[in-house]
């Protein structure tokens, strides 16, 4: 049962400590309305509200823990470890998804020194920023194949280790698991070893070494078991692998799963998702980003691949970064210059709103054209150009008070400015807000930039 | 206790839409469950994938793709070459060289490329316009007309030119429309419901609901559909439930991502292969949120995208 966040916000103290980390109890309440917190977050709550309040509060699938971050993924980032699963919602629409896929490259037993060499090298040369967050590989998979000397397990681990990402244990034997420990325990890897026929002593070693277990099944129906097995002893720190049987299987379990726990309220499901599309296409790396694309946007919360290659991440970081916006907040851009296709102090100067989509839009074209240039970003209040300047906050005023600000004139040579084309009534006021520039009038759609760039460019 | 499966089941089935004709004719939609959710019902028609050509030939192509068409020498030589490669459903004809903005072709002369397109072919064809309201009012009516009896869809309807594409390709020649709307459920419904009341039998109706390149605002596009289809299916608004069409290739080609080259984003790799990723992952994004049929550009992607959608099917 789902606990709004005013019935929540009754039972806290309403002191606004801040200690849980939020600004007030309204909004630490509301975040646990949302399944974002966990009540026990908060330090001050008494013995008879936390009782009232954790069985009808626990959130339908749980956040698990694992890994170390080597760094923030964002500004606002202060997780040391990551936070997999903990959805409240089946669509984005309905409610901000919460914890994002992560992503990991494999090394295997089976792989000899250089191959591994070569595929740690690919993992930590993906590390790039898109709008605010840091995209690399998170994990590294490190598979045992059958029959591997657990030293030489160890070895590998310990290699892969180097790499300076987290870790997943893909692992069946005992010895091989325990000798991984030995060498990367205390960071936190993800043992991925759990099976109907082991998971008494894989949850054991995984419980003492307070690591993440990995519980897979030869079927949807004996992963369930399994998971109610391991639950029994205990063992409520898990991740549900979704099987390598087949394509079709694997996004059954997914759907299936995620639906069980969040619609159905089947906690035994409630855990997030593991799956290895490095294994359902192996040696096809653009099928490999085809399913990769497929279970990010399905229910995948650490989706494996062979090798993650700039020309997969791309795609897969941005389609991250877009499902996991805010569905009821304009996505924004910061405020700054956006130099283009290498533009300097003396490229001319176009301006647009903050609006996520217009920035793209916009700077995609400019890019197309080739022709340097400053992109100028004020704060428009995260609306398109038109909404924006009917809400006044696209203005003469607010583009004069940015320039000054920003410190444009000192920082920019040029004084050409392009104001987009839908508020050339702009174009008087600004002349007279900003003397010694030269005000243009740009297209009304972006699509007209290049032509226009170009033909401004060689005239 | 065991683990309960519990299906998920609606009344309403999308409509299916027959695309061409004779043998070679798709099924478009005729599902009644979400997107490859094959536990929880059938879905009738496997997702297709169109194959994206242009009346300027490969002139504003990338080199990778021109590589796929080398000797072609004519618009219908492509198309036949276009029509050949694994996982085609059918031929997508853009007939960019329309825009007034840009090569301003007549319109007689693009007639004549769908005309010869259409000939070449035994696979159905769709034909785009050139996105400029006035011109395309009148080369999607006259292409409507031309290629009677072929049964193509004709891209798009909108609100702008709804009127006079619709009432041509639905009402006079007996064609099939795409209402294209932009990124918003209420959009989409509104210009269906327009495009009905003109008269047009909503069966001859698929909907292009907008799309975006992955990591460009794709998160209106996923909500958007999901949405759409979620509407469609839990309250059986007739209004949406027409088969959607996603034109893909149009928007990843173009983000730097698919197009830098090697010199420019050095530790990139091949752009090549970053074409193809962005738009076979962008396509999946959009069939898994209700997309009954893409349009793509590079034959392995469209290899990519069928096998993946026959190991779903």
């Amino acid at each position: 049962m789902a606990l709004n966040g005013i019935a929540i916000f009754k039972l806290t103290p309403k002191k606004n400590c801040k200690e849980c980390g939020c600004p007030t109890c309204m909004a630490f309440s509301m975040k646990v309305a949302q399944g974002a917190m966990t009540i026990d977050q908060c330090p001050h709550m008494s013995e008879d509200a936390l009782a009232t309040l954790s069985e009808a509060s626990a959130p339908p699938m749980k956040t698990i823990k694992a890994g170390v971050k080597p760094f923030a993924d964002n500004k606002n980032d202060s997780d040391k470890e990551y936070s997999l699963g903990g959805e409240t919602v089946l669509f984005r629409h309905e409610k901000t998804f919460v914890n994002k896929t992560r992503y990991a490259s494999t090394v295997c037993t089976c792989m000899d020194d250089a191959a591994v060499d070569a595929r740690l090298a690919s993992v930590s040369a993906i590390d790039y920023d898109r709008i605010g967050d840091r995209m690399y590989v998170e994990f590294v998979a490190v598979d045992c194949a059958e029959g591997t000397a657990p030293e030489k397990y160890a070895e590998l681990v310990k290699k892969a280790d180097a790499a300076g990402r987290s870790l997943i244990l893909n692992v069946k034997d005992e010895a091989c698991a325990k000798a991984a420990f030995d060498v990367c325990k205390d960071k936190k890897p993800i043992l991925n070893a759990a099976d109907a026929s082991n998971y008494e002593a894989m949850s054991k070693l995984a419980s003492d070494a307070g690591v993440v277990l990995g519980v897979s099944g030869a079927s949807v129906d004996e992963l369930y078991d399994t998971v109610a097995a391991l639950e029994k002893l205990g063992n409520k720190n898990l991740i549900l692998d979704l099987g390598t049987e087949s394509v079709k299987s694997a996004f059954e379990n997914a759907v299936l799963i995620r639906r069980a726990a969040l619609k159905d309220s089947d906690r035994t499901f409630g855990y997030p998702s593991i799956v290895n599309v490095g294994k359902l296409a192996s040696g096809d790396a653009h099928m490999q980003a085809a399913l990769a694309a497929l279970f990010t946007m399905k229910y995948g919360s650490i989706v494996i691949v062979e090798e993650m290659s700039y020309a997969m991440a791309l795609p897969l970081y941005g389609l991250r970064q877009n499902l996991y916006t805010d569905p009821q907040k304009a996505p924004r851009i910061e405020p700054g210059i956006y130099p283009i296709n290498g533009a300097d102090e003396n490229s001319v100067c176009l301006t647009t709103v903050d609006f996520a989509l217009t920035y793209f839009l916009v700077s995609g074209e400019l890019e197309r054209s080739g022709v340097p240039c400053n992109l100028l970003i004020s704060d428009a209040g995260g609306l398109s150009v038109l909404t924006s300047w009917a809400a006044g906050k696209f203005s003469s005023g607010s583009i004069a008070k940015y320039i000054q600000e920003f410190d444009i004139e000192n920082k920019i040579k040029n004084r050409t400015l392009v104001i987009p084309g839908k508020v050339a009534v702009l174009k008087g006021d600004l002349e007279s807000k900003l003397p010694g520039w030269n005000i243009v009038v740009g297209p009304t759609e972006a699509v007209q930039l290049v032509k226009f760039l170009k033909d401004m460019h060689n005239a | 206790m065991p683990f309960t499966k519990k299906l998920q089941k609606f009344n309403a089935t999308i409509r299916t839409v027959e695309l061409g004709t004779g043998e070679k004719a798709v099924k478009l939609g005729g599902g009644s469950t979400f997107p490859f959710y094959t536990f929880d019902g059938p879905t009738a028609n496997p997702a297709k994938i169109g194959i994206e050509i242009s009346d300027m030939g490969l002139e504003n192509e990338p080199d990778c793709i021109k590589a796929f068409y080398e000797g072609c020498g004519s618009v219908a030589e492509i198309a036949k070459k276009a029509a050949s490669f694994e996982g085609v459903d059918f031929v997508v004809l853009k007939l960019e060289g329309g825009d007034p903005n840009g090569a301003d072709k007549p319109v007689e002369e693009l007639v004549n490329v769908a005309k010869e397109v259409s000939e070449a072919i035994d696979l159905p064809l769709v034909v785009e316009g050139c996105k400029n309201v006035q011109k395309d009012a009148e080369l999607l009516s006259k292409v409507a007309e031309a290629l009677q009896g072929k049964n193509v869809l004709l891209l798009s309807a909108r609100e702008e030119d709804y009127k006079n594409i619709a009432a041509a390709a639905g009402l006079a020649y007996d064609q099939l429309i795409g209402a294209e709307s932009a990124v918003d459920i209420n959009l989409a419904k509104q210009l269906n419901v327009l495009i009905k009341q003109l008269g047009v039998d909503l069966g001859k109706v698929v909907m292009n609901v907008g799309s975006a390149a992955a990591g460009y605002g794709f998160d209106y596009v996923i909500s958007t559909m999901d949405r759409v289809r979620a509407a469609a299916l839990g309250q059986a608004d007739d209004s949406l439930l027409m088969p959607v069409i996603t034109p893909v290739s149009s928007e990843t080609w173009t983000v730097k991502e698919a197009s830098a080259s090697e010199e420019d984003a050095p530790g990139w790799g091949p752009v090549e292969e970053r074409g193809i990723d962005m738009e076979v992952e962008t396509a999946v994004a959009c069939l898994t949120c209700g997309s009954d049929a893409v349009i793509l550009k590079h034959p392995t992607s469209i290899a990519t995208v069928s096998k993946m959608i026959q190991a779903l099917s």
